[in-house]
């Protein structure tokens, strides 16, 4: 019963076999849950390792003599000086700062950079760079590769049996490898605040690989919904909802992702979309500001609630919220303003008309457990 | 006797003018892992398709719609702790609410056991 307007992944009918509720995410057919639910899903990932499809990102490769002067002229990056292997995230900026997606880039060759980026943004991000820089560089999206992610302390141990060489990878490395003759581009990276990869492979063998991988003891399939709790819980952005064409990275609270080569007083500042805007927020510190929010009851808080002060002034919104299994309570992440965004303020969440009690705080919930 | 909505709630009666209200199997099969279940208050006044609970999973919250008309009697408090009880047994321990009927010809509207059976054949 396939759905014509649907895409899927070359996991679809492993996803089917192991009794996943599939939704439609991003125009594709996904695994939502499994069998066991995205609680035990959540708590496998944070104590096990857990296989996640994430096939339906788009993956591009831009090369070319210029390539990275030119991806420099798209996304406040230092692409000229990435080392070979390097994996990191940026963003893909529009004239306003707004951000028009949010991507990981690993530099695998000096003339070639590897993007991989959101299901939901790919066909506009191809619209966007072929637009801006396709006279410059080559671009390929790669349609015929599969992308899974292998989240969870024991990861590496699992994969050691064919790749006891990952281990010498640092968290945000990347390289080829071969596991069980399969060819796999494997980052150690991952959304879900743990220690992990993802594999980059070809489709026709990623069904026999996510097999193996499953046939091991330590490893469990997981769900976008376990997917999504995890990166809450770690304090990461979805976009759509954490960040959007009008939400600028200082909004954002991604300072970090613009380096100082790309800022005044830098090497190379500015040159790219919403530079002006950006860099005055960088300079002078943003109106609003992406927080965690935690609610102080039971109640979870939902993205579009409302926030408000004591004297009932709408001060932000919810862009995240829901529960956290590994901390067993609600957890949130909002856009607020400014002056509300100091960690401890009591502010109150306007939840089917009554007021829940929130407390700004740290972000993010649950520790990351990055090997760098 | 029990009687089922459109929306997967259930009502039981418990005596000529008291019942009890839960939601079925299939909604919280929906719904997924509960976390939190926000009740309605005792004594409350209550028309029948009135929002009066949610049943919050980690991915979404679900509106209970009141089955019937009528007071709220009493909640189930074990509900406040362990909401799961209602993943576990929706039908049981995983009850909702009871409540004093307005009316309780307003049960003739609804679904018995084969008819809502039925409706969830059809939703397949």
């Amino acid at each position: 019963m396939n759905d014509k307007n649907l895409h899927y992944t070359p996991l679809h009918s492993l996803h089917t076999e192991l009794g996943a509720k599939m939704v439609a995410f991003a125009n594709y057919s996904m695994p939502v849950q499994y069998p066991g639910g995205i609680i035990q899903e959540h708590q496998h990932t944070r104590n096990h390792a857990s296989l996640f499809d994430v096939s339906h990102m788009g993956q591009i490769t831009i090369s070319g003599e210029n390539a990275g002067q030119a991806l420099e002229s798209i996304m406040p990056m230092n692409f000229i000086d990435q080392p070979l292997g390097q994996h990191r995230y940026g963003l893909l900026t529009n004239d306003a700062g707004g951000i028009i997606d949010d991507l990981m880039v690993t530099r695998i060759a000096t003339d070639s950079y590897f993007l991989v980026v959101n299901a939901g943004c790919k066909v506009n991000d191809l619209r966007h760079i072929t637009e801006k820089i396709g006279k410059h560089v080559t671009i390929e999206s790669h349609e015929d590769k599969a992308l899974i992610a292998l989240q969870g302390p024991a990861a590496i141990d699992v994969l050691a049996k064919w790749v006891p060489e990952l281990s010498n990878l640092r968290f945000m490395q990347a390289s080829n490898f071969n596991i069980d003759g399969n060819q796999c581009f494997i980052s150690r990276s991952g959304y879900s605040g743990e220690d992990g990869v993802e594999i980059s492979v070809s489709g026709d063998q990623v069904e026999s690989l996510a097999k193996l991988l499953l046939a091991q003891d330590a490893v469990k399939p997981a769900g976008l919904g376990a997917r999504d709790s995890l990166r809450l819980e770690a304090g990461l952005c979805l976009y759509g909802q954490d960040l959007t064409e009008n939400i600028t990275p200082v909004e954002a609270n991604l300072n970090w992702a613009i380096p100082k080569v790309r800022r005044d007083g830098g090497a190379r500042p500015g040159r790219y979309p919403g530079y002006t805007i950006i860099q005055q927020q960088l300079t002078q510190g943003p109106k609003r500001k992406r927080v965690g929010v935690r609610p102080i009851g039971k109640a979870p808080v939902r993205a579009g609630t409302e926030i408000v002060d004591a004297e009932d002034n709408v001060v932000g919104v919810i862009t995240s919220g829901g529960f956290g299994p590994s901390i067993n309570q609600p957890i949130a992440m909002g856009l607020l303003e400014i002056s509300v965004t100091t960690i401890d303020t009591r502010l109150f969440a306007r939840v089917r008309n009554r007021l829940v009690d929130v407390e700004v705080c740290k972000l993010p919930f649950v520790a990351h457990q990055y090997k760098r | 006797m029990i009687k089922y909505t459109e929306d997967h709630e259930w009502v039981r009666m418990d005596s000529d003018t008291d019942a009890t209200v839960g939601i079925t199997d299939f909604a919280q099969e929906q719904l997924g892992e509960l976390v939190y279940v926000e009740l309605p208050n005792i004594a409350a006044s209550i028309s029948q398709g009135d929002d009066c609970a949610v049943v919050e999973s980690v991915k979404a919250a679900g509106d209970v719609k009141s089955p019937v008309s009528g007071t709220i009697v009493s909640c189930n408090e074990s509900l406040d702790d362990t909401p799961e009880l209602i993943n576990e047994n929706a039908m049981g321990e995983g009850w909702l609410f009871t409540i004093n009927l307005d009316d309780p010809t307003e049960l003739e509207g609804l679904m018995d056991e084969s008819d809502y059976q039925a409706y969830l054949t059809s939703l397949e």
